[in-house]
């Protein structure tokens, strides 16, 4: 649209047609009060905190729903506007509590700060307030309705960012109250929006109310840890007496992918971080029982262990099985470890979606993969399978986002009536299961109708409308495999600008994958076979193809896999294996809890999760992001120190697998306990600096350079991510791959109040669960 | 949940003056409410559907509406206005009046189910000030004596 040209407090300010005024003084700086007004809600208009003069208009107008016009001289702050502002909060306090030495919001209110700029703590009221206890909505919602000053943003939260509609304002004036939508509690989607976006402390949460004071913790913005959509989220974090705890979730700093939004995992769920069941002590298998023991005792069995059956039985009677949570490093090294200090290619992972077969069919090709804020802005969105709104909250907030907010057109291709399908242009019901024939239609193939239903007309003018779209994105389930992702690429092909989005379970399902957590294929699906990079740059790695995770327990079973090294994950009951396969096995399992799989081990150590740790994970959209340590448990380690500890147990020159150790001394500080701050201070130093530590082995940045080196499309900016920014992989260079069973894909049982072992040990999401009575997770395995 | 013919004919004429659906809802309810008496959860539940609206939507509605009522209400409900004009021209009284008369408070129904009482603001009808509306009819320059009268006609209604 054209500019417009204003003058705001005597600045000239340019700006395109159409801007709300609030919105142009904003990108000059200035800075308009404002209570009601949420970018990208729809305008209310309610508060009149907003008022600004405009020449030529007779009365003070509401700078948030006026619309900048030529010429326009505008004044933000004068007395008269004081006054008008002033008055505006002095009514605002006339019923409100001031309870604020005990209330959440507490030194982050949008109130506290309204009133200390324009002062009106005097009232002219003196009738007694009106008061009214706090209720509990939900489980995670709690409702002050004194405090509450009528913005409505957690009503037009609700309604329209998330289409759940669950709150609304009952009565008129004075009187107007908030309410849930079954009369005296909710049942919504518990995401926490309308808690997050209110301006005061009148919606608060479960999770956090009168915990602690925002400016009591250290806040640390990394990733969330529970879906594969990797959604940015602030960990409010303080000392406890088992390390760092921590308290709240949030992004209002709008940085990231998600801007504010979170579902209620990466809010809430952070709880089972903190769980009194978490393991805080090595475990060493003495008579029959797992027994504490100390770090060094454990490492050294390990190590013996391992260097013993390598040598006696060779790397193929040991196998390695990696998580999905785990960070890019720690998956990275711990495939290297399995191929250069085991010499064994027995590497495996729970795979949730078609990996290899999505790279091998956009090898080659440029800009083919969708990045989570192309679901935001594509101008059109084909979503094939999958229930977003369950299993990918965030993907289902972008779309939504995109359809309301620059009109997308969404078409859905499901099974089942999926909520997404309110705001789809066109919707189709297909059988379970033809999925993969809807594709091969999309490709030409006019055979595969059969088995879609419906008539033949409806779903040629689909495709046809299909054709017409440009930079179409498109997003496809794990229904989709092999065949049918080739199918959908070639179709994608016919579109201009196309790109596609694999959805994949876990937080870092696809860095699983592309960091190689495969039997055949080395990071970057570069068969193992195939003579390359990895096998100059690591030497002597075994080129026949590993077992896959089934073929493991089976090689237990006939007594040939004499040793399992399982780290952060829990096939015995995600893949139902009989536990006793692995008896007469070495089983050394790394985890946060003590889980199916763990009771069976010989040695447990007790791990860190991502909210512990530093380094790098990859969301389903292949977008590469930062974690940063928040949370800490003493009595735990991180993942990538337990491999490089379990490589020196065994004699193995650790330099060769974390290349460390190029840089300059320095204080690496305490990473616990009263000087803990000081480590901080300084690593914070360093990367200000644009230095990185890698002093030490453990240092996941010093195995990021190698990613960085030798996995295609991981060659990214490093500045950008350091700075926190997310940043496209992509699979144009990627290796050729090699045909997967379809049958070692077995999604999660996940949902939107479920999230495996990390939800089992949440007790948000169990009282969520609980309250809604649905099937808490304890019923479904778990990864 | 069952409306008149009439109720229909109107509803479905109504759908085809506005562009959304969601625009009917407030003479809707008031036809309803005429019809059922009150809006209660079936009639809600049944206007959310036909709306395509949250059963929280109308309830938000009906509760800025003081026409609108979700309870029960007696055949005759009785306003007396209190607001400015009327008080001057002792609406206050007619109030306490018609309280003793028919022995309930603001917002109460007669055992009967024969009166309600409502204490309202202006209902426009100032220049003929004290004045009372009795479901839609208006009954203007009241005093008690009148007041009596007006009830007394009613109770002979029935
Ligand atoms: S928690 Fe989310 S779904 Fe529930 S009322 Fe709040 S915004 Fe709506
Ligand atoms: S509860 Fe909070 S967000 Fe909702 S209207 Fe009240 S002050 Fe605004
Ligand atoms: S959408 Fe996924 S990544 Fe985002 S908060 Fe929810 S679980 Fe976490
Ligand atoms: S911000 Fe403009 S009226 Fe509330
Ligand atoms: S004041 Fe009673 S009708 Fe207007």
């Amino acid at each position: 649209m054209a500019d417009v040209n204003i003058t705001v407090d005597g600045k000239a300010v340019k700006t395109p047609a159409g801007t709300l005024l609030i919105e142009a003084c904003k990108s000059v700086g200035i800075e308009v009060p404002s209570f009601c007004y949420y970018p990208n809600l729809s305008l209310q208009g309610a508060c009149r905190m907003c008022l600004v003069k405009v020449e030529k208009m007779p009365k003070l107008q509401t700078a948030c729903t006026t619309v900048v016009a030529e010429g326009m001289i505008v004044t933000t702050d004068s007395d008269e506007i004081r006054q008008a502002r002033k008055g505006m909060v002095e009514l605002l306090l006339g019923n409100h509590p001031l309870d604020c030495p005990v209330c959440d919001a507490g030194g982050e209110c949008e109130l506290q700060d309204m009133t200390f700029s324009y002062g009106a703590a005097e009232s002219k009221y003196i009738e007694p307030k009106n008061h009214r206890e706090e209720q509990q909505w939900s489980p995670v919602v709690f409702f002050d309705r004194p405090r509450c000053i009528l913005c409505y943003r957690c009503v037009r939260v609700c309604n329209e960012g998330m289409d759940v509609a669950a709150l609304g304002v009952q009565n008129r004036g004075v009187s107007s109250i908030i309410a849930p939508n079954n009369e005296d509690h909710l049942e919504c989607e518990e995401c926490g929006m309308c808690i997050d976006i209110c301006p005061v402390g009148a919606l608060t949460s479960g999770s956090y109310r009168y915990k602690t004071r925002p400016w009591e913790m250290n806040h640390v913005g990394t990733v969330c840890t529970h879906c594969g959509d990797g959604c940015k989220t602030t960990l409010g974090v303080r000392r406890a007496d088992t390390g760092m705890e921590i308290v709240r979730g949030d992004n209002r700093d709008k940085s990231g992918i998600n801007n504010d939004f979170l579902c209620i995992k990466g809010r809430y769920a952070f709880d089972f971080a903190n769980h009194q069941d978490r393991l805080t002590q090595p475990l060493i298998r003495k008579n029959g029982q797992l027994t504490p023991a100390t770090w060094e005792e454990a490492f050294e069995l390990i190590g013996k262990k391992f260097s013993a059956i390598r040598e006696k039985d060779g790397g193929q009677a040991i196998g390695v099985i990696g998580s999905n949570h785990t960070t890019n490093e720690e998956n990275y090294l711990l495939q290297k470890f399995a191929r250069v200090v085991l010499g064994s290619n027995n590497i495996d992972h729970h795979r949730t979606a078609d990996f290899p077969a999505f790279a091998a069919a956009l090898r080659g090709r440029a800009n083919a993969t969708a990045s989570m804020r192309d679901v935001y802005n594509a101008p059109a969105v084909l979503l094939i399978g999958n229930d977003p709104t369950e299993k990918h909250p965030l993907l289902a907030w972008q779309i939504r986002s995109n359809v309301r907010l620059h009109r997308s057109r969404l078409y859905v291709v499901n099974s089942q009536p999926i909520k997404l399908r309110r705001q789809a242009a066109g919707f189709q019901l297909i059988p379970a299961g033809a999925e993969g024939a809807f594709a091969a239609f999309l490709a030409g193939e006019d055979a595969a109708l059969a088995s879609l239903g419906g008539s033949k007309d409806g779903w040629t003018a689909l495709r046809d409308k299909l054709k017409t779209e440009e930079n179409l994105v498109i997003v496809f389930g794990s229904e989709l495999r092999e065949g049918d992702i080739t199918a959908l690429v070639k179709f994608g092909s016919a579109v201009p600008g196309a790109k596609f989005l694999a959805l994949a379970d876990y937080a870092n399902s696809r860095g699983a994958a592309d960091m190689g957590l495969y039997p055949d294929l080395l990071p970057g699906y570069l068969p193992v076979a195939e003579a390359g990079k990895f096998h100059q740059e690591w030497g002597g790695i075994p080129s026949a193809p590993g077992l896959s995770l089934p073929e493991m327990a089976e090689s237990a079973k006939a007594g040939k896999l004499k040793a399992l090294y399982v780290v952060g994950a829990n096939p015995i009951a995600r893949f139902g294996i009989d536990p006793f396969v692995f008896s007469k096995s070495f089983v050394v399992v790394q985890d946060m809890f003590l889980t199916e799989t763990a009771v069976i081990a010989d040695v447990v150590l007790p791990a860190a999760n991502a909210y512990e740790k530093s380094g790098s994970v990859t969301n389903t959209s292949g977008d590469l992001q930062l974690v940063k340590k928040a949370g800490e448990v003493t009595g735990t380690k991180g993942d990538f120190e337990m491999i490089v500890r379990i490589a020196d147990a065994m004699g193995f020159d650790v330099r060769q697998l974390v290349p460390f150790g190029r840089g300059t001394r320095a204080d690496m500080g305490q990473t616990r306990g009263a000087q803990s701050g000081e480590a901080d201070r300084h690593a914070v130093w360093l990367e200000a600096n644009g230095l990185e530590l890698k002093m030490s082995p453990f240092d996941p940045m010093a195995i990021l350079d190698e990613i960085q080196r030798l996995v295609p499309g991981y060659n990214i900016s490093r500045l950008a991510l350091l700075s926190g920014n997310d940043q496209q992989t992509n699979f144009a260079a990627s290796g050729p791959a090699v045909a997967q069973k379809p049958e070692l894909i077995v999604p999660a049982a996940d949902g939107l109040f479920r999230s495996g072992t990390l939800g089992r040990y949440s007790h948000t999401l169990h009282s969520v669960m609980e309250n809604k009575d649905r099937q808490p997770s304890e019923e479904v395995a778990a990864d | 949940m069952k409306f008149s013919e009439e109720f229909e004919k109107r509803f479905a004429d109504m759908l085809t003056h506005y562009p959304t659906k969601r625009s009917c809802l407030v003479p809707t309810l008031l036809y309803a409410q005429d019809e059922a008496g009150y809006l209660s959860d079936e009639v809600i539940a049944e206007l959310a559907g036909r709306l395509e609206l949250t059963e929280l939507d109308v309830r938000n509605v009906i509760s800025y509406y003081s026409m609108l009522t979700t309870k029960p209400r007696g055949q005759y409900n009785v306003q007396v206005c209190t607001n400015i004009a009327c008080m001057l021209r002792g609406g206050e009284e007619l109030l306490e009046h018609c309280k003793k008369k028919l022995g309930i408070g603001h917002k109460g129904t007669t055992p009967d189910g024969q009166f309600s009482l409502e204490e309202v603001e202006c209902i426009g009808a100032c220049s003929w000030a004290p004045a009372v509306q009795v479901n839609y009819d208006f009954h203007e320059n009241l005093t008690v004596e009148k007041m009596d009268k007006v009830l007394a006609g009613y109770q002979e209604k029935k």
